[in-house]
């Protein structure tokens, strides 16, 4: 494996009785780098961060962390990693403090090192004022702050982020966004899951798209949406029982329509003179129309075109895996 | 590359043998399961609760009714005390069951600590309960009329008997913890296991009162070895076999379930 690698998984699935996670997983992130693991609920992220945590086995495949496998040196890999699950996983008992001090003599720091790094992040994560009240009193932004920090306290190589902002509200999760390319920046390997497209768009430097425990895309940003194509143009229709109608009118070979939205959307390369042409021959088709929008793809697109469905809907494996009483 | 070194310069391991590690998990862990019964209302109320009300509502509503040869707080305080130990242990298994039901399981699970600490920890919290109960016990007992004729040596027997109880009790109970599926079955599923088995003992009554079958498991059972053990050295009830029997039984216990709630937790939904 090259130096340059911090954590791959290779082909990697995790089956539940009738149930399969990840069926076959394949990623790499180089050092330094934010790779970004995008998929709707139930996609399996969250069942391949445990892998990388060494929290589950996998069925089949390998896992490797800064050169160590997860399945055969767990206790190398934990040192090299710091994990934020999707829940804030923080002693409400004890103060921020205390939990950070906690963390770090788990993470094997001398009682100074720990003491000294604890003030840091406190500083760090602007939380001096609460630092020394119970986490229970907190809200839930400084639970996610403090969650954050306790991962960081040994500055481990690699973070595995789970869906870091779910839940946060815009302010906050500009500030997390801020903070986790500060940590890219400084160097440590960050492994970002997310359902959030401007997110993986903003952060990330490398994408990987599953769905149902596959692969289903890789690539930049960038490379991402130019698989989608170019620009797009979207047309909100008046009428719910003309849509059909302007899809016909509009044609073209990718046209898309939601129905409940009631929009007709198709690529446009022609940009400002394809609009004028669809308008006029909407207008001549007497089919009123809303309001039409020209844009850029987004991962949303992407993810549409890619799986024929939006990232946001659930797909089969997460009611699944609830009936099974899974986590 | 040498990101890695630079990065990882806070940790080191190799600084300390790995027992050094592993007593600091296990005491990072007890310290915050202290930290947890200092600052949680519930525990400090149900732990001075229980004591008191178990001694009252024996000694007085039904120690009229109860013969036992011997001046009834004498016979109960062995019992009272056992039990309330037993229901101490119960905390491992709600405790143990709350962390696995929230996040914090994965962050310990994820961090290169000693995996055998967060069940430590519970239960050496146990025990930091259970010497709070045991000062309120013995206040309790005095009050309602207990006269031990104990000398110091049987006092410490009793007080090493009571540790070695609770940790069995505990280990067992940190086994039912990593079952459970939900905290309302955590608080029942204790209480159906130590409620019979504290009542079918010499806790509160002669065994001798009781039907055969009863009877037979009530004299055959740990809680009455245990309980017969520090009534002996107590108040000079006969011993018996009970305190060989006793120590056996307790011993065994931990052999048992340590090893086995260690193993489960490690392999817990792997």
């Amino acid at each position: 494996m090259s130096t340059e690698v911090a954590f791959e998984v290779k082909n990697v699935a995790k089956y539940y009785d009738k149930v399969k996670a990840l069926d076959g997983v394949s990623l790499q992130a180089q050092k330094g780098k934010i790779l970004g693991l995008l998929g709707p609920n139930g996609a399996g992220k969250t069942t391949l961060v445990k892998v990388l945590s060494t929290l589950l086995l996998p069925t089949k495949g390998t896992a490797m962390v800064m050169g160590h496998d997860v399945a055969t040196e767990p206790d190398k890999v934990r040192q090299q990693i710091g994990l934020t699950g999707q829940y804030a996983a923080v002693d409400e008992y004890l103060t921020g403090l205390e939990n950070l001090q906690m963390m770090g003599r788990l993470y094997r720091m001398s009682v100074k090192d720990a003491r000294q790094r604890a003030d840091e992040l406190i500083k760090q994560f602007d939380l001096e004022e609460a630092a020394k009240r119970p986490v229970k009193t907190y809200s839930g932004g400084m639970k996610r702050r403090i969650d954050l920090a306790m991962s960081l306290i040994a500055t481990p190589p690699v973070i595995f982020l789970d869906e870091p902002t779910t839940g946060l509200d815009p302010r906050s999760r500009l500030t997390m966004w801020d903070t986790v390319k500060k940590l890219a920046g400084g160097g440590t390997t960050i492994l970002l899951t997310t359902q959030y497209m401007d997110e993986a768009d903003n952060l990330a430097d490398n994408i990987v798209v599953i769905d149902r425990g596959k692969t289903i895309a890789e690539g930049t940003p960038d490379s991402l949406k130019a698989k989608v194509g170019s620009d797009r143009l979207e047309i909100v229709i008046g009428k719910k029982s003309t849509v059909e109608e302007a899809k016909k009118i509009i044609g073209g070979r990718d046209v898309q329509v939601d129905k409940d939205k009631q929009t007709v959307s198709v690529a446009s390369r022609g940009g400002v003179g394809k609009l004028k042409e669809v308008l006029s021959r909407l207008e001549r088709a007497n089919i009123e129309v809303d309001s039409i929008s020209l844009h850029r793809p987004t991962l949303d697109d992407v993810f549409m075109s890619l799986t024929g469905h939006t990232a946001t809907k659930d797909s089969s494996t997460e009611e699944a895996k609830k009936k099974k009483g899974k986590k | 590359m040498a990101d890695s070194e630079i990065l990882t310069e806070h940790i080191d391991p190799e600084a300390h043998k790995n027992i050094f590690w592993v007593v600091n998990d296990c005491w990072e862990m007890t310290r915050r399961s202290i930290r947890h019964i200092t600052r949680s209302f519930d525990q400090i109320i149900s732990l001075i609760l229980f004591p008191v009300m178990f001694m009252l509502l024996n000694r007085y509503v039904l120690g009229g009714a109860i013969h036992t040869g011997i001046n009834y707080a004498n016979y109960l305080f062995a019992g009272i005390f056992v039990q309330v130990l037993a229901f101490g242990a119960n905390y491992t298994t709600i405790n143990l069951a709350v962390d696995l039901k929230e996040g914090i399981i994965d962050r310990f699970k994820s961090l290169p600590m000693a995996s055998s600490a967060l069940l430590i920890g519970h239960i050496t919290a146990d025990l930091v309960r259970n010497l709070i109960s045991a000062f309120i016990i013995i206040a309790m007992g005095f009050l309602v009329g207990f006269r031990p004729n104990a000398s110091l040596t049987d006092w410490l027997l009793v007080a090493g008997l009571a540790v070695l109880f609770s940790l069995a009790i505990s280990w067992m109970s940190a086994i039912l913890g990593l079952f459970v599926k939900s905290l309302e079955a955590a608080q029942w599923i204790g209480f159906v296991i130590i409620f019979p088995l504290t009542f079918i003992s010499s806790a509160f009554v002669l065994t001798s009162t009781m039907p055969a079958g009863l009877r037979a498991f009530a004299e055959n059972q740990p809680v009455t070895q245990v309980i017969n053990a520090m009534r002996s050295l107590l108040v000079g009830t006969p011993m018996g076999n009970s305190g060989r029997l006793a120590v056996i039984w307790c011993v065994g216990i931990i052999a048992v379930c340590a090893p086995l709630a260690v193993w489960v937790f490690q392999r817990r939904n792997r």
